[in-house]
């Protein structure tokens, strides 16, 4: 790692002053298990590192009857272990519960969950968000592809969204709140991953000098949610695709759905076509398969991850089979 | 180039009796003029009307709670918990792997909860209880589960084994008597690469029928 | 003449038995100390610069602002302006400083310039007409083989059987030696075949060997009834050690070196670092009491165990650190080479195998690399063999726990198993059938394979390959191998002190294999007292030398030498005893720390008692192995060993689990039932490991492996991890061969068994491992099912 500065404000306002207005000079601390690899690699060198943890107002769960509330600082585990997420948002918990390990569970936090950087072996190699050699050629495409992104990858921008997380939240209709100088804005999450389209982007809605505070969800008791997962790896490891979704019912047919896949597109990727594919049908194996065929309509795959489009498929019919079923056990 | 005066080849150099600066006195030497860095007080700057101390980016002293017991040093902000671990206070239990929070060798407690020792700073690491697998034997006694890891011969090279022991001591702490599946979520973090974990297997199943 | 040989199963009390690792208790309290763990006081730390690229020329080094920067201690030219850098991530400059992080920072200020050069990391199928035949040798092929650190007997063979394009100058020579060439290279450069001509052609990534023939294939594929063709693979994979390695050198004087080096081979390092530090040998101490891991990586100082000695004498001595980073050590620091095949194979309608033939290919880096030993453990009577070698910039190769094994395992077993298939006949049928192929070996083999099949339950779990498939499906497939083994040269000495206190020394290593334990099984049962009564000290030069522990031959040596020099203490000592107990020496036994007369427990002296006739002075001799002088010979060579795996494969995803793998293994006399068992249970989760998930994936582009980390180079976790079975062949008819190695043989099935279970429950070969959801989605694809 570079030298750096590190403060430890005890106050969102004290943060987000300490912060730059641009990129590169400051890096937020939270959980850490992501920054401070990307700071061993050299792929992020802040000059001054701002450790959010001591701003006790970030931490906690609560809920009423807007829905629930969960502070950035809440770690991945305590919230996998909140009764009221157990209870009413379990899809949620079980994703939780499959992120990564137990450490990384107790040391990450939801926000930082969501600002993780991609997972890239291009990008934690140094050589860039937009993968390039010194000739200016791109390097995915013609590369080792085979984790990469099959939906929205027409642009520069390759990489797969990293948040296992945020495709349910999403599904759940999560919003994200944010504060920075200006004050506070509140956005849906799936506003909050964009794909960049030059260096200087990042991949997500976030000022350089705005922190994220808050989750908030719904209430989802009218909800049939289901979280699934294709990883090569019983343990730990990084899934090859992920599907969200939230169904509300109308008798046996589905009166609206949330599908988002994950590991697929540089952003979590909501699939309006396979919602729309399922609008007014019972879940059963042959509904599951259009809205997964719909979901994928759009795939373009690289030289070498067209097997992800069949594994993205899979996950979005298991996922809605899953959820119809009653959802997460 | 920034030599100390305490060079013993450039002492037996201007000597003919090879032996007029022995080994021991070069330790002795060098253990004198060692530690003298240079140390600041933390910057402290004005935000939001409120006054902010800015540690580093040169060594800061640090107090850590560890095993029980205090332990000081002064420490640049970019040192991680792991390598002030190993490197000063000589605690090697927790090994460096991956160093990326991916292989789980360097597991340790903090508030008791089992976490990557690589990918904590140390500077927020202070005053936290830390335990590191050094704790686990009490009195020359092994813990239920190191012992439990010995009948079984849950480790070859061991290098892993002692972020596995804390793993599992942690896990079994929880679940006192594990599923499948909670083995399955509860110790994912962890890897060994001499094939260990049939016997890791083994020594859970005995402490959870035992009780640790 | 004493009785060396190994002791009757009547006559054991340790040998054989379960005994627990002796280490275990300092390795799970997190005491016990590795090299990485050594603190020495002024301790510097060591950092390296790295290229880039994969093939370059170092242009100009700056080291000025390094050298600047407060707490710098020393600045190290690794390869200087005008090296060829051969490989992403090469030793470019190495420092040392006062702690990590100023080290860092030197490195990032150290400027330099590359040359880019064309470079290769692919090991994909040579193009047609790209592959050269192997010709005389340039000098620049000489020192390209130096740096990659070809061993001096590979080089000796290809000068002497290829020759050199021009007569190398004394000068040259000068150079050449300067580079690290041992004398056998410079004479075998003296005395070679110069072909001037050759030197102009230029040189061609693609390497081609002779072919290889035995008997007549083509007759033999003519007057076949049945012929199987496939195409079969196994990448490069990394050894991953979780220690990686490095050293903690200083230098106790001017000519003084003392390192603590994480090795396989202690006694075997003082000689590979004296010519390049110009210091005796005998000046260099290496000390290790814990290895993290080998696996057949560590028995070479390094280039960085020579430059961590080297910064150390720059920087006064002082003690230096270098341990590599965790992603050098998956780039530089070993690997496993890759095989290909396309094989084609003849038999009888009746299952007998006829005939082999293969076109195979693969590297081991910038050496190219050899053929595994194909067709491998079954001698089918008509063979021939085409290898294409691949010399590339993915970086060097090493040995990696069996050596070409599970490569030729995997070329051999998957084909033979397509070959069974098309045959109609269960693999157990069919290799069974085919057994009288594995000569010497045949009988155990057959109770080896009844036996696998017994505990797989192998009649439930195979079928025979299904046409289509859906859902999630289960199969079965099975491997055999072999390995050598015999005991390497291995010294100690064993001393019992006039107190009863035993200690025995040894420079070898325990590379977690249980060698501690199971030297002080040996010393212990044949003195006749408590494991926990001898002091053993291992791991240190001015201990007896001990050789390398590699292939699978540290059992057989420590074993051999231990057991003659307990033996002859303890006769020595009976000679002293024997007058108390008014009897001969050969009538005394020591049994439970008991010294009595033979059927007399009434004529006895407790050990302690015993060892006080001594007198004064303690008693020490020396063990030795080999030594023709106290037979018999104890160990042997010449392991076999079956494994069967079962496995679940998602149709829909093509995600692989393995379900249950059964091992049965014979290595002759077994020390230590527990660690035995344990050194397969390893070798099993190794080779899932190897068969599901590793592979270094190398960029074109770039020329850098992309997956030097430990989330994307993916070692298995505990819970990819099914049922082991392991099942020791032991007692009559192994137990009389002696003591043989058992590192290496278990690793080198389970591709193949794993593989050929995958192809049993989809009904289609998935050609390379490590069987992926790509990989495997794409062979069911290309039959048309799913």
């Amino acid at each position: 790692m570079r030298p750096f500065e590190y403060v430890s404000p005890n106050s969102r306002t004290q943060a987000i002053s300490l912060l730059g207005a641009t990129w590169g000079n400051t890096e937020v601390l939270a959980g850490g298990t992501d920054l401070l690899a990307l700071m061993k690699d050299d792929v992020v060198a802040p000059k001054r590192l701002i450790n959010i943890k001591e701003i006790a107002d970030l931490r906690g769960v609560s809920s009423n009857a807007q829905g629930l509330r969960i502070g950035a600082l809440t770690t991945l585990g305590e919230l996998a272990h909140d009764e009221n997420v157990k209870k009413s948002y379990p899809a949620l918990s079980e994703a939780l519960f499959e992120a990564a390990s137990p450490q990384i569970r107790n040391m990450a936090t939801v926000g930082g969950n969501l600002c993780q950087r991609p997972r890239c072996w291009y990008f934690r190699n140094g050589l860039g968000l937009l993968p390039k050699d010194e000739a200016g050629k791109e390097l995915v495409s013609g590369g080792e592809n085979r984790y990469h992104a099959i939906l929205g990858n027409q642009g520069a921008a390759k990489f797969v969204s990293p948040s296992t997380v945020a495709p349910i939240l999403i599904a759940y209709g999560a919003k994200v709140r944010l504060e920075g100088p200006k004050g506070k804005r509140e956005l849906p999450l799936e506003k909050f991953f964009v794909i960049p389209k030059t260096d200087s982007e990042r991949e997500h809605d976030l000022r350089p000098n705005e922190i994220v505070t808050e989750i908030v969800i719904p209430p989802a008791s009218d909800v049939k949610a289901a979280h699934y997962e294709i990883r090569q790896k019983e343990a730990f490891d990084w899934p090859l695709a992920v599907t969200a979704v939230a169904l509300k019912m109308q008798g046996s047919n589905v009166q609206s759905a949330r599908i988002v896949l994950g590991y697929v597109a540089p952003v979590p990727w909501p699939s309006p076509e396979a919602e729309q594919a399922l609008v007014g049908k019972p879940v059963d194996k042959d509904t599951a398969q259009k809205a997964a065929d719909a979901a994928l309509s759009k795939a373009s795959p690289l030289s070498h991850n067209a097997y992800k489009v069949k594994l993205a498929k899979v996950a979005v019919t298991r996922a809605l089979l899953k959820a119809a079923s009653g959802g997460a056990a | 180039m920034h030599d100390d005066t305490d060079d013993p080849l450039e002492n037996q150099k201007g000597s003919s009796d090879s032996s007029a600066v022995s080994r021991r006195d070069f330790l002795k030497i060098s253990s004198i003029s060692v530690a003298v860095p240079l140390v600041a007080g933390p910057k402290m700057i004005t935000v939001a009307g409120q006054e902010v101390p800015v540690h580093g980016p040169g060594k800061v002293p640090m107090e850590f709670s560890i095993n029980g017991k205090s332990y000081k040093a002064e420490l640049e902000p970019r040192v991680t918990l792991l390598d002030a671990l190993r490197d000063q206070f000589e605690l090697t239990g927790a090994k460096r792997v991956c160093d990326r929070a991916e292989c789980g060798a360097c597991t340790v407690l903090i508030d008791n909860k089992p976490v990557y020792a690589c990918s904590v700073l140390a500077i927020e690491a202070q005053r936290k209880p830390i335990a590191t697998v050094e704790s686990l034997m009490q009195e020359g006694k092994l813990h239920p589960v190191q012992q439990a890891f010995v009948e079984n011969d849950a480790s070859q090279c061991g290098f892993c084994t002692p972020g596995f022991i804390v793993s599992c001591k942690a896990f079994l702490d929880t679940h006192p008597h594990p599923t499948a599946e909670d083995i399955r979520r509860g110790l994912s973090g962890n890897l060994c690469r001499c094939g260990t974990y049939d016997g890791i297997r083994k020594a859970i199943a005995q402490v959870a029928q035992k009780g640790a | 003449m004493p009785d060396y040989a190994w002791p009757d199963a009547e006559h054991r009390s340790l040998i054989g038995k379960r005994t627990t690792r002796v280490d275990s208790p300092v390795k799970v309290s997190g005491q016990a100390k590795y090299t990485y763990d050594v603190h020495r006081p002024g301790l510097l730390y060591g950092k390296v610069l790295r290229s880039p690229y994969a093939h370059a020329k170092v242009v100009s080094i700056d080291t000025s602002a390094a050298e600047k920067i407060p707490g710098v201690k020393a600045v190290h030219i690794v390869q200087g302006p005008g090296a060829n850098i051969h490989w992403a991530g090469d030793e470019i400059v190495a420092v040392a400083a006062v702690d990590e992080p100023t080290a860092e920072d030197a490195i990032r200020a150290i400027k330099i310039k590359f040359q880019p050069l064309p470079h290769l990391v692919s090991d994909a199928e040579p193009p047609k007409g790209s592959a050269q035949e192997q010709g005389p040798l340039s000098m620049d092929a000489i020192g390209d083989m130096l740096d990659n650190q070809v061993p001096a007997r590979q080089m000796v063979s290809d000068i002497q059987k290829y020759g050199i394009t021009e007569k190398p100058s004394e000068d040259m020579l000068k150079e050449i030696k300067e580079d690290g060439a041992p004398d056998e290279v410079l004479e075998a450069l003296r005395t070679a075949t110069v072909h001037p001509e050759a030197g102009n052609k230029p040189p061609s990534n693609y390497q081609k060997a002779a072919a290889q023939t035995v008997g007549d294939p083509d007759k033999a594929f003519s007057e076949a009834e049945v012929v199987s063709e496939g195409l079969y693979g196994i990448p490069v994979i990394t050894h991953c050690c979780l220690e990686s390695h490095g050293s903690i050198s200083e230098w106790t004087d001017q000519d003084h070196l003392f390192t603590h080096l994480s090795t396989q081979n202690v006694s075997g390092i003082p000689g590979q670092m004296a010519e390049p530090l110009k210091i005796p040998a005998t000046n260099i101490r290496v000390h290790q009491d814990h290895i993290g891991g080998g696996f057949g990586s560590k028995f070479s100082p390094d280039r960085w165990g020579i430059f961590t000695a080297e910064i150390s004498k720059k920087a006064n001595g002082k003690p230096v650190r270098y341990m590599l980073e965790r992603d050098a050590e998956l780039k530089v620091a070993g690997a496993r080479p890759s095989a290909y095949a396309r094989v084609k194979l003849a038999a009888k309608k009746d299952g007998t195998v006829t005939a082999w033939q293969s076109e195979s290919w693969g590297t081991g880096g910038p050496g190219g690399g050899g053929m595994p030993p194909i067709p491998y453990v079954f001698s089918i009577p008509n063979q021939r063999q085409q290898h294409t070698a691949i010399r590339n910039n993915i970086g060097p190769a090493r040995a990696w726990r069996a050596p070409n094994h599970p490569q030729a395992a995997v070329l051999t077993m998957c084909a033979l198993d397509d070959l069974a298939a098309k045959l109609n006949m269960d693999p157990v049928e069919f290799f069974g059938k085919n057994l009288n192929l594995t000569k010497a070996r045949e009988n155990n083999y057959r109770e080896e394979l009844g036996i696998a099949a017994e505990l797989m339950g192998w009649k439930e779990r195979w079928h025979p390959r299904p046409q289509t498939v859906n859902g999630v499906v289960r199969g079965a497939g099975l491997s055999f191998h072999t390995w050598g083994g015999r005991g390497h040269a291995s010294d100690c000495d064993l001393t019992i002190h006039p107190d009863g206190s035993v200690e025995l020394k040894m420079g070898t290593q325990d590379l977690g294999t249980g060698t501690r334990t199971c030297i002080l099984v040996v010393a212990a049962d044949t003195l006749g007292i408590p494991i926990d009564a001898i002091q053993l000290l291992i791991g240190d030069t001015t201990y007896p030398p001990s050789g390398g522990s590699g292939g699978s031959t540290t059992i057989g040596g420590v074993s051999s030498s231990t057991r003659r020099a307990a033996v002859d203490a303890r006769d020595a000592l009976f000679a002293k005893v024997a007058p108390s107990l008014n009897a001969q020496p050969d009538q005394l036994e020591c049994k439970n720390g008991q010294v009595s007369v033979k059927g007399d427990s009434s004529k006895s002296l407790s050990w302690k008692d015993a060892c006080s006739k001594l007198g004064a002075m303690p008693l020490t001799v020396r063990g030795k192995n080999p030594d023709r002088t106290k037979p018999p010979d104890l160990t042997n060579s010449g392991v076999g060993g079956v494994q069967m795996a079962e496995v679940e494969v998602d149709t829909e995803t093509g995600i692989v689990k393995v379900k249950k793998m059964v091992a049965v293994q014979d290595c002759g006399l077994v020390v230590d039932l527990k660690t035995a068992e344990s050194q397969c249970y390893g070798a099993l989760i190794m080779g899932i490991s190897y068969s599901l998930f590793e592979e270094k994936v190398m960029d074109p582009t770039t020329g850098r492996m992309l997956n030097a980390d430990m989330q994307f180079y993916r070692l298995a976790g505990l819970s990819d991890i099914p049922e082991l079975v392991v099942h020791m062949m032991t007692g009559k008819g192994y137990d009389e061969r002696g003591v043989i190695g058992l590192g290496e043989p278990p690793v080198i099935s389970p591709g193949a068994a794993i593989s050929n279970a995958v192809a049993n429950a989809i009904g289609v070969r998935v050609p390379f491992l490590p069987l992926t959801p790509d990989r495997v989605l794409s062979a069911m694809e290309k039959k048309g099912g799913a």
